[in-house]
């Protein structure tokens, strides 16, 4: 407690049980908050010590060079399979959302950017396996898709879509409104104004949002388990009716398996997609950081 | 067309996805919504009926003879679980958030926040992995019989100790998962330019820093508490993948105490596809559709709700 104005009492003994009492709640308070830190931050110790030690005893050269086989072989199939679905899924979502998130940042008035921003902030809190059984009914069942790259990445997709609109929306929100009254001043027209001005600005923050989006397409499973299905076997090249291999299903499948090679696939599979994931969050922190950091200096 | 309009066009593309998503559903369940009616929340009974028997028209829909679809056993799995992560990461969740503000020296508090939030990134399989090797045995073997022993006389707390899948099992996975967005929500909130002046007066006034955490800026950014707790609430009902692996995947009867094996609508969608694809009249697969339908309803309403109060913070600010 602050320093006692001059000439004022000296502290009685309430005073002082007062004094302790506050110090006594400080330090509870303090070991209280700390003690919550530490179950999160010893929960994810635990989480990355079994992922990355099991993970890295169970990776040998067959895990990446075969194919899966029965409970056994390798994860080269569904190595292949979460790249081309990831990367189908953001090739679809990246256009779209860029241009939602453009749309929404540059030309906000009405009630048409407000709505659209509400569906896509309640569209990320729609379960994954909600979009994933729509993606059965309407791609697989509907459109006779069947278990398909398409319906996966469209699913993916669907997820991802979202994500990028809000974080483009965030990145051409702060490019500072002087660099487009400036160029609207030369006679640039709206489209010159964004695609030649504003978004060479914001694009670090852009690929921030996309690479997160596929961190999050790279991890998912549920939208995936009956859209893409499985299969043993390298993807044939066809995207509809030939079902395609991925390394979350080769988690959560081969785990529950009574067999020590299929828990050696569930763990190696889990150190690829926890690696990748965690990767990118860092990179996307970086930059981030690197961005705020311009921003501050201001 | 004008580059405005293009843009337009593209952004109703994000925002009539989730107008899609639930017109799709609510058209190929139709069907089993016309069966089932309103009982279909309120009974106990997933059965698919005699799988060689032959069809039945009950209500002008095919069935299987024996069929009956009622979930209340799968909402009450739901919101259990949802009721158990949400009582245990709003406190811990807010103690983090709390600490990572203003306990610790500035140039670590970036980075020691980023650790939390990367539970957010871990994908929900490698929390069902982490759950089935890790947890389940811990809490199966060690933790479940001593809470037993000594908490057993409070009420759900007793009986038997089952084998560490279950109810409890879920809460806390969907615990980890969900408190990232509760401490990253209101950690923002802490150390923003609002806070901080009201932290300048609170220290002015002889308040200690603890004092002026807990009486002064909390209570600030309750609404943004709230908001966050939300969302936080609708990532739980819809978590798939972790549920799936450490709940048990009860089937037809309710928890009888804390340890009990339940389903989550969500996990129950994956863990039923296959079996309900041998229903040749196609009302299973149907009726999953509707326990989606119900899921997603539930999930935009709950989404709804959080944003309304984070948006009314936001304008208010």
């Amino acid at each position: 407690m602050g320093i006692p104005a001059a000439g004022f009492t000296v502290p009685t003994a309430r005073r002082r049980s007062t004094r302790l009492r506050r110090r006594v709640g400080d330090y509870l308070g303090w070991g209280a908050t700390a003690l919550a830190f530490v179950l999160l931050g010893g929960a994810m110790v635990s989480i990355l010590v079994t992922v990355f030690v099991r993970g890295s005893s169970a990776i040998t050269w067959s895990v990446i060079t075969q194919v899966t086989q029965g409970v056994g072989g390798g994860l080269l199939n569904a190595i292949e399979g979460t790249l081309v679905l990831a990367v189908g899924g953001i090739v679809l979502a990246v256009p779209v959302g860029l241009a939602a998130g453009i749309y929404l940042a540059e030309f906000d008035e009405g009630m048409l950017a407000p709505t659209i921003r509400f569906l896509a902030d309640v569209l990320v809190g729609v379960p994954s396996i909600v979009i994933g059984y729509f993606g059965y009914v309407t791609m697989v069942v509907g459109l006779g898709w069947n278990f398909s790259v398409a319906a996966g990445s469209v699913a993916l997709a669907i997820i991802a879509l979202p994500y990028i609109c809000r974080t483009a929306e965030m990145a051409m929100r702060q490019v500072p409104r002087s660099m487009r009254e400036a160029a609207y001043a030369l006679g640039a027209k709206d489209h010159t104004v964004i695609m030649r001005i504003c978004l060479p600005t914001a694009l670090p923050g852009i690929l921030t949002g996309v690479l997160l989006a596929l961190a999050i397409a790279v991890g998912e499973t549920a939208p995936l388990l009956y859209t893409a299905g499985w299969s043993n076997y390298m993807w044939n090249g066809h995207l509809t009716n030939s079902p395609i291999g991925y390394l979350t299903y080769a988690i959560w499948a081969f785990v529950t398996e009574p067999f020590a090679t299929a828990h050696a696939l569930a763990y190696a599979a889990a150190f690829f997609v926890t690696l990748f994931v965690l990767l990118i969050s860092v990179v996307s922190r970086v930059v981030l950081d690197r961005n705020a950091g311009w921003r501050r200096r201001r | 067309m004008s580059f405005r309009k293009s843009t337009a066009i593209l952004a109703s593309v994000v925002g009539g996805t989730l107008v899609v998503i639930v017109l799709f559903l609510t058209l190929y369940a139709w069907p089993a919504i016309r069966l089932n009616g309103i009982r279909f929340l309120g009974q106990n009974s997933w059965n698919l009926g005699s799988l060689y028997g032959n069809p039945i028209t009950v209500r002008g829909q095919q069935i299987l003879p024996g069929a009956h679809y009622g979930i209340l056993f799968l909402i009450v799995g739901t919101l259990l679980s949802t009721a158990i992560a949400l009582a245990i990461a709003v406190p811990v969740g807010v103690g983090a958030a709390m600490f990572l503000a203003e306990g610790v020296p500035s140039p670590l508090r970036p980075w020691m926040s980023f650790f939390v939030e990367l539970l957010a990134a871990i994908p929900s399989v490698v929390y069902g992995l982490w759950g089935y090797v890790v947890v389940i045995p811990f809490l199966g073997h060690h933790l479940f019989p001593a809470m037993v022993r000594w908490l057993g006389f409070i009420p759900f707390l007793g009986g038997p100790a089952g084998s560490g899948y279950g109810l409890l099992t879920a809460g806390l996975v969907l615990t980890l998962m969900i408190v990232p967005l509760v401490t990253t929500t209101l950690r923002d909130a802490l150390v923003s330019p609002q806070a901080s002046s009201l932290r300048e007066a609170a220290m002015a006034l002889g308040a200690s820093r603890f004092e002026t955490l807990r009486a002064v800026l909390l209570p600030s950014v309750r609404r943004v508490l709230i908001g966050g707790s939300i969302l936080a609430t609708g990532r739980a009902l819809g978590e798939t993948m972790a549920v799936l692996m450490v709940s048990g995947n009860a089937l037809n009867y309710l928890p009888g105490n804390i340890y009990t094996p339940i389903s989550t609508m969500a996990s129950f969608i994956v863990s039923q596809l296959d079996s309900a694809l041998e229903d040749p009249t196609g009302m299973a697969v149907r009726s999953l559709a509707e326990v989606a339908l119900v899921l997603c309803l539930i999930s935009v309403v709950v989404n709804s709700f959080a944003r309304f109060l984070l948006y009314y913070d936001a304008s208010r600010a």
